[in-house]
């Protein structure tokens, strides 16, 4: 009961429960792929308040998270080196390399800033013409258009001491490489709103054709997520795998085609390593050669990083949904927001960050979450 | 940074290249680029991401969602002090002088 009385509307969280709770006939397992939902639908336990059939497995949908070591380990390198301002936004900061992080670079004399938009960065480019302003470019299709605009900016200004580190991801190949692992138990997903309100929703119908699963485009309300819940489960009973979008105050069918073009004209498709995941083919965006000039991996050699992954991290299993966080032997342990083995933990969007804030440190055992389901459940 | 948070656009600079506005993020005023939503007026709510505004919302969802990120502590992370917030998690003190190179570009 403690939970649902935090909805802004416990009445109607309490109707969508009882639906989802009516229609569920068998299980389902549904990934929710934005690492904003996990941390909504962890703060107000909707996993617990959710009839057993249905399990929400979390997504790759958080862009610290995802971002490989050795793009990070090239960060603290370029961040490092005399005359450079490195700029990143602020949940980058203590994101763990092979040996420090952005933090600990700063502290160490590195001219590390933090902007809350890559125009600042550009700003910082255009004040200090004598100094190299290097934008740390990391997210999703929500992060694209801004960092495409900033590199559009600068070459029309003519501003040659600014690059981009560019570390951008796409949802839709992420989907297609979860689909196509053997040990997949997805078969539906809640896919990210404002990934979609630039995007669209135009790659995803081929994708839920091809693997058969439902895709429902949901907000980050609880409300929302219960409602995108609630489709994506009636699609499943009858058998349906279609796409449908449960947030549509903020996302039309063609996204945002301003942003969209400005994405084409400054990125091509290229392939990415996803930390903990590896490499997914054409799940990632690169500068096209007519901007290959503001790429800080061409004007700095960052060639000779040597990576290494913690071996107990098990973040990339996390990522895909194959394991809780709580599964993992360091969680809570050797692993802590504190000393973070993975960006999972420090990140404010991972996982096992909401995992840990949340509380659930001591993962009961599956029969002691149906009957910890069972004792919390506000309507049965 | 992944989250998109809503607010009010409260001016917008015609002039400025690329367009821009100031919006207001339940009592924190930013300015963001409004290259995408070029033909947003005063009044409306906007999704805004790292500086830009990404589409529109209607009021009373916009209402909702600042409420619930305020709750979530996701305004304190998007528009607080980063250094701070790194310095606490890291159980350390924040990086000397960060106040003369870190925040003046927020």
């Amino acid at each position: 009961m403690k939970y649902i009385d935090e909805f802004n509307d416990p009445d109607l969280a309490r109707r969508l429960l009882d639906e989802i709770r009516a229609t569920a006939t068998r299980p389902w397992a549904l990934m929710e792929v934005c690492g904003g939902q996990t941390h909504s639908i962890i703060r107000h336990g909707i996993d617990q308040l959710l009839p057993e059939q249905v399990e929400l497995i979390h997504g790759p949908g958080c862009p610290v998270c995802v971002t490989p070591l050795e793009i990070i380990d090239k960060a603290l390198e370029i961040a490092s080196r005399p005359g450079v301002i490195f700029c990143s936004f602020g949940d980058m900061l203590r994101v763990p390399g092979t040996d420090r992080d952005l933090f600990r670079v700063k502290g160490e004399g590195g001219d590390v800033r933090v902007v809350y938009s890559p125009l600042d960065a550009l700003e910082l480019a255009r004040s200090n013409p004598d100094r190299e302003v290097v934008f740390f470019a990391i997210g999703f299709e929500t992060t694209a258009p801004a960092n495409a605009m900033a590199v559009h900016q600068a070459r029309r200004l003519g501003l040659a001491n600014f690059s981009l580190l560019v570390s951008h991801v796409r949802v839709p190949p992420a989907i297609e490489a979860i689909m196509s692992a053997p040990a997949c138990r997805v078969q539906g997903f809640l896919a990210a709103g404002h990934v979609c309100s630039v995007m669209g929703t135009a790659e995803y119908p081929e994708l839920a054709e091809r693997f058969g699963v439902p895709l429902v485009v949901t907000g980050f309300e609880p409300l929302d997520i219960l409602e995108g819940i609630r489709r994506a489960v009636r699609q499943l009973e009858s058998g349906e795998h279609r796409v449908e979008n449960a947030y549509a105050r903020a996302v039309r069918e063609d996204g945002n085609p301003a942003a969209v073009r400005m994405i084409e004209e400054v990125f091509e498709v290229t392939d990415r390593s996803w930390r903990g995941i590896g490499r997914i083919p054409s799940s990632g965006w690169r500068l096209t050669d007519a901007f290959r000039a503001f790429d800080a991996e061409h004007r700095f050699d960052v060639t000779r990083i040597r990576t290494e992954e913690p071996a107990e991290c098990r973040s990339g299993d996390v990522l895909q949904g194959l394991i809780k966080p709580t599964e993992c032997s360091a969680f809570g342990t050797t692993c802590t927001p504190r000393t973070p083995l993975g960006a999972t933990m420090v990140s404010s969007e991972g996982a096992c960050a909401a995992y840990y804030l949340y509380r659930r440190m001591n993962a009961p055992t599956p029969q002691a979450t149906r009957a910890a389901r069972e004792e919390m459940n506000p309507v049965a | 940074m992944c989250l998109a948070v809503p607010g009010k656009v409260v001016a917008i600079d015609a002039s400025a290249d690329p367009l821009s506005g100031l919006i207001d993020f339940g009592g924190v005023r930013k300015q963001a680029c409004l290259e995408y939503v070029p033909d947003v007026r005063v009044g409306e709510y906007v999704i805004v991401h790292v500086g830009f505004a990404l589409q529109r919302l209607d009021e009373e969802s916009a209402l909702a969602s600042l409420k619930l990120f305020e709750e979530l502590g996701l305004l304190e992370e998007e528009f607080g002090d980063a250094w701070e917030q790194a310095a606490k998690e890291a159980g350390t003190a924040a990086v000397a002088e960060h106040q003369d190179s870190g925040s003046d570009a927020r």
